[in-house]
């Protein structure tokens, strides 16, 4: 394909650098996290047992839990519905009725009906899309009591549920897979609060607001009038970025200077996100026994976030050749950041937004610090390609493990394929019903990302909503109905998404995404529990390997390429080759 | 189912008062007790008038002031409507935005008549970003020095006392803050 002559392409050292950094801190966090997550999990004491326990005890006892009991998969399942289905039919509630209730210091009337359902799908399934600016529309009695809560329930929520399946894999002829009401509640007070709290704390000691003010008015320097938007944000964004919820408080989201003052809470921010998820993988490694178990999903994961990062973070880097041809540097230097700076803050330049792009559609987080729609076409393709693949990539607080394990359990089904022997994995037999529970959830996702984005392109109604033309309109419409599905909720925000068809799509797109995935993983958990586990003989696969963790990259990158590649070339790779030829839409 | 029920229902109710009530209201107690600068906005006050924020950007229409970056937060630099136009890599529109704006520069300054930073002529993703690159700053000196009577390297001087480098050394870009710049310079503008 024709390039133009630049030539900084390559990373910078200062690139480099922050970039090994994160890398390094990643690694030195999963183990720690990942023995305090089976602490909690295990029902062991912690050093916050001391201050939380008596809190836990009155919980289970206002609520009527016997937390010594242990649930079957559908009793498990039964009580993730209905508590998601209430908290959602809260939230609804809430939005509709704001104007009669507290903290409202802007008068902020009622949220639309369409828009309601759409906000309250989209923060029960941890998605956070927000086809509303948060500073316009929501009261802040409606983001503390009714968006955080979510944040907060909707991540102990995914976090349980991985935690349910890691005990259906390494249990071994047992009926029952957990308390789900013990996992919410352990999860909560143990790991969201406390992180939450510390959190908030820096963030606002940086710089971030946390206030019940109302807005203020200042007369700027050539004496025009600014409103200020206040609010309480760093309670809030602590939690959007440790639970992967991504929901801004503010409609530029974690651009915002007062929801991400400096480039420190950007990368406090982008290690809170992954901190869980790779706590995780140590967790399942430690619960199995065999730490190479964990080690090994890790380093799928690991090899796929340096991929894309490299990827996004190169493209971006190198520019927009159209803004070259006006004279406009693409050049890094010591002075400025270069590159394409389109959508993106100068504090954070090219290195810290792509890592944070990267990042938070890896996990199913959907905060953003830049603006993915104007990143350059393979820029933007890293983020949708990182979320079409199902956020396996440490992946949502909890649903980054469980997606992983469909295709852990892919692999096996493969390798056992091709040497003729029955698939195992932890000493367990994966059988027919396995697969198949995979690949629903699998598909489930492929055809609801592919099938509404088909609807949307088809239908002139869907089509007003576009900002831009061209491949790039269609990667608008791919992204949200990918990002819905997926759980994201990180936009080419662009696209105005708030109309009937995208609210309700959308919504419907969120709940596909997120229960006929998780239901199907509760129902694997529930049959790999019963069966009995077998010590492993001369021809068994082994799955705590570097070996394995290459057939994993490759089985995700097969599944995913052959599922979105065609929508892809349509889309970005279209637009890359026209971009190249300065051709404009 | 109906035990299941009701355990959500209570379950709810101790949560949202525990975690969307309880929380918050201690983290705003929290941040009012030890840091109320930051947690209030970091506002700027001068004669008991708040002309802004440290870390929200301004309009500057003036060739008097350095200039922040085009915005697309409401009309511009709009501080409770924050975002941008969310324009594409191949969209006519920001590729005529960019020009109109450059060619509009460049009619009044001559001196723009280089290659520009990228920061200059490109919106932020809030549409309120307080920085501009030490490039931008640095080529500007020239004109606000000249519109104001001064030196150049009086101007330039000013821009380095107000260069922020990377954060702890290595995170970030460097940057200047061109509302805390332009409040310095009318130090040194004189009356």
């Amino acid at each position: 394909m024709p390039c133009s002559t630049r030539k900084n392409s390559d990373m910078t050292t200062n690139a480099f650098l922050q970039l090994f950094a994160y890398l390094v801190i990643l690694v030195l966090i999963t183990k720690p996290m990942g023995v305090y997550l089976t602490k909690v999990f295990r029902g062991e004491n912690t050093f916050l047992t001391s201050i939380f326990g008596w809190l836990e005890r009155l919980i289970y006892r206002l609520c009527g839990i016997d937390p010594t009991s242990e649930m079957k998969w559908t009793t498990y399942s039964g009580a993730m519905l209905v508590f998601s289905a209430v908290t959602a039919l809260v939230l609804y509630a809430m939005m509709r009725l704001q104007q009669f209730l507290p903290w409202n210091p802007q008068g902020l009337g009622a949220v639309a009906p369409d828009l309601s359902f759409g906000t309250a799908m989209s923060f029960t399934t941890n998605t956070n899309w927000q086809a509303y600016s948060g500073e316009t529309t929501m009261s802040y009695f409606t983001q503390m009591a009714g968006l955080a809560f979510h944040n907060f329930a909707s991540a102990a929520v995914g976090i349980a549920v991985a935690v349910a399946l890691v005990r259906g894999l390494v249990r071994s002829s047992v009926q029952t897979i957990g308390n789900f009401w013990v996992d919410l509640v352990r999860c909560t007070l143990y790991l969201l609060i406390p992180l939450s709290i510390l959190t908030g704390i820096i963030f606002m000691a940086s710089g971030m607001i946390q206030n019940l003010a109302p807005y203020v008015t200042a007369t700027t320097l050539e004496g025009a009038k600014q409103t200020i938007a206040m609010g309480p944000v760093a309670s809030q964004e602590a939690i959007k970025i440790l639970g992967t919820n991504g929901g801004g408080f503010f409609n530029a989201n974690s651009a915002h200077p007062f929801e991400n003052p400096t480039a420190i809470t950007n990368f406090l921010q982008v290690i809170m996100i992954f901190s869980i998820g790779t706590g995780l993988t140590y967790m399942f490694g430690r619960m199995s026994k065999d730490t190479k178990q964990g080690w090994a999903v890790w380093g799928a994961m690991t090899f796929l976030f340096l991929a894309g990062l490299v990827t996004c973070y190169v493209s971006e880097q190198s520019g927009n050749p159209n803004f070259d041809k006006l004279g406009i540097t693409s050049l890094a230097s010591a002075t400025q950041p270069g590159g394409n700076m389109e959508g993106k803050e100068v504090r954070y330049g090219i290195t810290q937004s792509t890592l944070f792009a990267t990042v938070t559609t890896d996990a199913s987080c959907g905060a953003v610090n830049s603006m993915h729609e104007s990143f350059t076409p393979i820029g933007g393709m890293v983020p949708l390609f990182n979320i079409m693949i199902g956020e396996v990539i440490f992946g949502g607080v909890g649903a980054g493990l469980y997606g992983m394990m469909i295709f852990v359990i892919l692999s096996v089904f493969i390798a056992g394929l091709m040497v003729g022997r029955t698939p195992e994995y932890l000493g367990k037999k994966i059988e027919s019903k396995e697969v198949k529970l995979s690949m629903i959830a699998l598909l489930s996702m492929a055809l609801c990302m592919l099938g509404f984005s088909a609807w949307a392109v088809v239908n002139p109604v869907a089509l007003k909503s576009l900002a831009n033309n061209g491949p790039h309109g269609l990667s608008e419409i791919l992204y949200a109905f990918v990002s819905a599905t997926g759980n994201n909720g990180s936009a080419f925000a662009g696209l105005n998404a708030n109309t009937q068809f995208f609210n309700i799509t959308q919504g419907l797109s969120e709940l596909i995404g997120r229960f006929f995935v998780i239901v199907p993983i509760l129902a694997i958990a529930g049959s790999m529990a019963k069966k009995t586990a077998i010590a492993p003989s001369a021809g068994t696969f082994l799955t705590n390997t570097p070996l394995f963790s290459a057939l994993l990259i490759m089985v995700i990158l097969i599944v995913a390429g052959l599922t979105f590649f065609p929508a892809l070339s349509l889309g970005p790779i279209l637009e890359h080759l026209v971009m190249q030829n300065g051709k404009l839409f | 189912m109906t035990k299941t029920i009701i355990t959500s229902i209570l379950m709810t109710v101790v949560l949202t008062v525990l975690v969307g009530i309880i929380y918050p209201l201690a983290m705003t107690g929290i941040g009012q007790l030890l840091f109320p600068h930051q947690a209030n906005g970091s506002l700027i006050v001068r004669n008991g008038t708040v002309i802004g924020s440290e870390l929200i950007g301004q309009q500057f229409a003036s060739a008097k002031f350095f200039r922040t970056r085009p915005s697309g937060a409401g009309t511009g630099y709009d501080a409770a409507n924050s975002g941008s136009t969310n324009l594409g890599p191949t969209s006519k529109a920001l590729i005529d935005r960019i020009t109109h704006d450059r060619d509009s520069l460049r009619k009044i300054y001559p001196e723009l008549d280089t290659a520009l930073p990228a920061d200059m002529l490109t919106m932020s993703a809030s549409g309120l970003d307080p920085d501009i690159s030490v490039a931008n700053a640095l080529l500007q000196a020239k004109i606000v020095a000249r519109e104001n009577n001064l030196s150049v390297d009086t101007v330039i001087a000013l821009v380095d006392r107000h260069i922020q480098g990377r954060d702890l050394g290595f995170l970030g870009e460097p940057h200047v803050n061109v509302l805390e710049l332009n409040l310095d310079l009318l130090h040194h503008i004189p009356k």
